[in-house]
C-alpha cells in the first residue's frame, strides 16, 4: 500500500466522525470542449455529499490538472467531455499521471458524451467508471465513496 | 386595427405579392381553415401577425405562405467529408446549410497548433485555410443556398473565408445569403469558445455590422443565442432575459460607434432553445417577439418596421436527450419542434435521437429531418397562423414571460450593462443556480424523466454509432503544411502584420482580415495577428 493510499484509508476512517478532513476531489475539464455544465453540476452535488471540490475550469491541459492534483492533494479527480476528444484528452491525463507519478494514487472517473465502446477501454485504462449522460449524482457519490474507502487503486 | 382591415390591409397584400401554398386550405372533413382566428379588436400587446409588436408572427401569412427553413446543424472530419453530407441533406429536401467548425477552429487555432490535438475534426469540421473553405462548399451554389455557420469568436475570419470563396466563383456578395452566430457574450457565459477579451471582441462585433451593412446586405451577421444559455441549465425566462441583455451590449455598443440602428437591426437575429414544456415554449417565443420589438422601437429608436421583426432559428434541446433508451428521443425532439413552429420560428433544427451518444449517424441525421418534413406536410400545423394565440393561458403565460425577462434586463442595466454582469458572474451563478435545482428534482424524482430515472429497462438494444477516423487529424495537418509551402508566405505575413496595426487603430478589421484569407494567411495566423494587440481572455472559475 502507498502512502497515499494509506492516507485515503485514514481520512476514511475519520469519515463521518467530523473530526478528519473530508475527500478531496477534482472536477476537470481537459482539452478545447467548453460544456460544462455537467461538470459544475458534479461539483456542487459532491460539495453538498460533504466532498471538499476544486474545479478547474475549462481548457485545461493535462499536464495543469494533474500539477492541481499534486497541488490540491486530492483523493479523486472527476474528468468530464462532451467534444468527443475523450480518448486522446484522457489518454494524455494518465499518460501525465504516470509521469508525475502519481497514477493508482487517485481514484479516476470520467463523465460525458462517451460511447459505450469507449467507456469500456477507459475502464481498463484505470477510471473506476465512466458515466453516461442521466447518471444519478447519488449513484457518483455513492460510486465514489464506495471507492475511495476500499482504498482501491486507480489502476488495476 | 380591426381584424377586417388586418385582411385587407397586411395579410391581403402580403398574399397578392407572395403567394400561399394553396389557394384553399381545409381540413379533412373539408372544413375551411381560415388564415388566421383571432377577435376583431384583439388586446393592443398581442395584435395581429406581421403589425407591431408581431407577439402572433412576423408575417401576415407566416406557414401559409411558406415553411420554415429545414437547417439541420451538421460538419464534422474533413471538409471534403461534410460537403459530402451537406449534400446528401440537400438532396433529401433541407432548404439550408448550418455549419458545424470542430473546437480548433472554433477557438482560432490551425489544425497543427499543439492544443488542438486530439480535437481535430470532432464536434465539427476542421477549417484551416481558404482551400479548405472551397472544399466545403464545393458544387453547392452560394447564391442559392443560405449558409448559417456556428461561428463566435472568429466569426469575422471564416466569414471572410466565405466571402473570398465566393469571390473566386463570381458570386456577388450581394447575392450571398446566410447567418454567423458572431454571438461572443454568450461564449463567456455558457459556451466557452472566446478567444479575446470582451471589450475588443464587442469592437470586432461592431465592426462586422458596419462591414456587412455596407457590402453583404442579405447577411445576418449576428445570431444572438439563447440556445447555449439554456442548455447549460437556464429556465426559460433566464434564457430570454440573459439572452437580450446580450442583445443591447451588441445593439448599444454599435450605436455608441455611430451606426444606425436601421443599417443593421434588420440582420440582427436571434437563437432559441425549444424545450420540453411544450406551453411554456411557444409562449417564450411570442414574448421574445414582443419584447425585442419594443425594445427596437422604444429604446433603440428604431424607426424600419424592418427592425422590429424578431427573426430566429430554433434547435431543440440537446440537453433533454437521454443515452438510455435513445429511440425515446424521437418522440423528444418532435414535440420541442412542434412548440417551435407554433411559436412562428424561421428556421429549425432538430437534434438526432443518437446525439446523446455520438455525432449523429446519417440515419439519426436523416429521422430528424424526417421529423420536420412530417411536421409541415402531414401534420398540417402551419395552415393558421399562431393557431394558439388568444388562448387564456397561452397569452397568460406569453405575458408572465415577458414581464420576466423585462426584470432580468433591468437587473443587467442596474449592474452596468452585460459586460460587466458577466465579469461580476451573474449569469453564469444564476445559470447554475438553476441547473443543479434541476437536476435534484430529479435526484427526488419529483421530475420524471423516462427511462432515466422512471421506465427503465434492463435491456438496452445497443445502437450504432458514429466514429471519426484519428487517421484525419493526420491528414488534415499534413494539407494544411502543404497549403503553407505552396502559398506566398511573405503576402501572407505583410496582411497579418497590416491586420494587426488596424487592431491597434479604430479601423474597421474585416477589410484586412479578408485581404490575409485571399493572401493564403490560415485562421490561426490571423487571429495570432489579433491576439498580439487584444490579448486573451482568462478561464473564470465560478461554482
Amino acid at each position: 500500500m502507498t502512502d497515499r493510499m494509506k492516507g485515503i484509508q485514514q481520512a476514511q476512517a475519520g469519515a463521518g466522525s467530523g473530526m478528519n478532513s473530508p475527500y478531496r476531489v477534482l472536477v476537470a475539464k481537459v482539452g478545447l470542449d467548453g460544456h460544462d455544465r455537467g461538470a459544475k453540476v458534479i461539483a456542487q452535488g459532491l460539495k453538498d455529499a460533504g466532498f471538499e471540490v476544486i474545479y478547474t475550469g475549462i481548457r485545461q491541459r493535462p499536464q495543469d490538472v494533474v500539477r492541481a492534483c499534486v497541488e490540491e492533494d486530492v483523493h479523486a479527480m472527476g474528468l468530464s467531455s462532451l467534444s468527443g476528444g475523450h480518448m486522446a484528452n484522457f489518454t494524455s491525463v494518465v499518460a501525465e499521471m504516470k509521469k508525475q507519478k502519481i497514477f493508482g494514487s487517485i481514484a479516476l472517473f470520467g463523465g460525458g458524451v462517451i460511447p459505450p465502446d469507449d467507456r469500456k477501454k477507459l475502464l481498463k485504462l484505470g477510471f473506476f467508471e465512466v458515466y453516461a449522460p442521466g447518471a444519478s449524482l447519488q449513484t457518483i457519490v455513492t460510486d465514489l465513496k464506495t471507492t475511495l474507502s476500499r482504498g482501491r487503486k486507480s489502476s488495476k | 386595427m380591426n381584424f377586417s382591415d388586418w385582411k385587407k390591409g397586411s395579410y391581403g397584400s402580403l398574399i397578392r405579392k407572395v403567394p400561399e401554398r394553396h389557394k384553399k386550405f381545409a381540413t379533412s372533413s373539408g372544413i375551411p381553415v381560415e388564415p388566421l382566428y383571432s377577435d376583431e379588436t384583439p388586446p393592443g400587446h398581442v395584435g395581429f401577425p406581421g403589425e407591431y409588436p408581431f407577439t402572433r408572427g412576423i408575417l401576415a401569412s407566416m406557414f401559409r405562405g411558406k415553411f420554415w427553413t429545414m437547417r439541420q446543424y451538421a460538419g464534422f472530419g474533413t471538409a471534403a467529408e461534410s460537403n459530402a453530407r451537406y449534400k446528401y441533406l440537400l438532396s433529401q429536401g433541407q432548404t439550408g446549410l448550418s455549419v458545424a467548425f470542430d473546437l480548433p477552429t472554433q477557438l482560432g487555432l490551425d489544425s497543427d497548433d499543439p492544443l488542438a490535438a486530439g480535437e481535430v475534426g470532432k464536434v465539427g469540421v476542421a477549417i484551416d485555410s481558404i482551400e479548405d473553405m472551397e472544399r466545403l462548399f464545393k458544387d453547392i451554389p452560394l447564391d442559392r443556398v443560405s449558409v448559417s455557420m456556428t461561428i463566435n469568436a472568429p466569426a469575422s475570419i471564416l466569414w471572410a473565408l466565405v466571402l473570398a470563396v465566393a469571390k473566386r466563383r463570381g458570386v456577388q456578395a450581394e447575392k450571398l445569403n446566410g447567418t454567423i452566430q458572431n454571438d461572443v457574450l454568450k461564449e463567456y457565459i455558457a459556451r466557452g469558445t472566446y478567444i479575446f477579451p470582451p471589450r475588443p471582441s464587442l469592437r470586432i462585433i461592431s465592426d462586422i455590422f458596419e462591414f456587412g451593412g455596407r457590402t453583404v446586405p442579405n447577411w445576418n451577421t449576428i445570431s444572438i443565442s439563447g440556445y447555449h444559455i439554456r442548455e447549460a441549465g437556464a429556465t426559460a425566462a433566464q434564457e430570454l432575459g440573459l439572452t437580450f441583455a446580450n442583445a443591447i451590449c451588441y445593439v448599444e455598443s454599435a450605436i455608441g460607434r455611430g451606426l444606425n440602428p436601421d443599417r443593421f437591426l434588420p440582420r440582427v437575429s436571434f437563437f432559441w432553445n425549444a424545450h420540453n414544456q411544450f406551453f411554456e415554449e411557444v409562449a417564450k417565443f411570442r414574448a421574445a417577439r414582443r419584447v425585442w420589438a419594443k425594445l427596437c422601437l422604444e429604446r433603440f429608436k428604431a424607426k424600419d418596421p424592418k427592425s422590429w421583426m424578431h427573426r430566429f432559428h430554433t434547435q431543440t434541446a440537446g440537453s433533454t436527450l437521454t443515452a438510455q433508451q435513445p429511440l425515446n428521443n424521437i418522440a423528444r425532439t418532435t414535440v420541442q419542434a412542434l412548440a417551435a413552429v407554433l411559436g412562428g420560428t424561421q428556421s429549425l433544427h432538430t437534434n438526432a435521437y443518437d446525439e446523446a451518444l455520438c455525432l449523429p449517424t446519417e440515419t439519426g441525421a436523416t429521422v430528424a429531418l424526417r421529423t420536420q418534413q412530417i411536421l409541415a406536410h402531414e401534420s398540417k400545423i402551419g395552415d393558421t397562423v399562431d393557431p394558439l394565440g388568444g388562448a387564456p393561458y397561452i397569452e397568460y403565460l406569453t405575458d408572465r414571460l415577458e414581464d420576466e425577462t423585462l426584470a432580468i434586463i433591468r437587473k443587467v442595466d442596474e449592474m452596468g450593462g452585460a459586460v460587466a454582469a458577466i465579469e461580476a458572474g451573474y449569469p453564469q451563478r444564476e445559470i447554475q443556480r438553476s441547473a443543479y435545482a434541476v437536476q435534484k428534482q430529479i435526484e427526488g424524482r419529483e421530475e420524471i424523466v423516462v427511462g432515466v430515472n422512471d421506465f427503465k429497462t434492463d435491456r438496452e438494444e445497443p445502437v450504432p454509432m458514429l466514429k471519426i477516423d484519428a487517421k484525419l487529424e493526420r491528414d488534415q495537418v499534413k494539407r494544411l503544411r502543404a497549403f503553407r509551402k505552396k502559398r506566398n508566405g511573405r503576402a501572407a505575413q505583410s496582411a497579418c502584420n497590416r491586420l494587426t496595426k488596424a487592431a491597434v487603430s479604430t479601423e474597421n478589421l474585416m477589410p484586412h482580415i479578408v485581404t490575409a484569407v485571399e493572401s493564403g494567411a490560415t485562421v490561426g495566423e490571423i487571429a495570432g495577428a489579433m491576439k498580439k494587440v487584444f490579448g486573451e481572455a482568462s478561464h473564470a472559475r465560478i461554482v
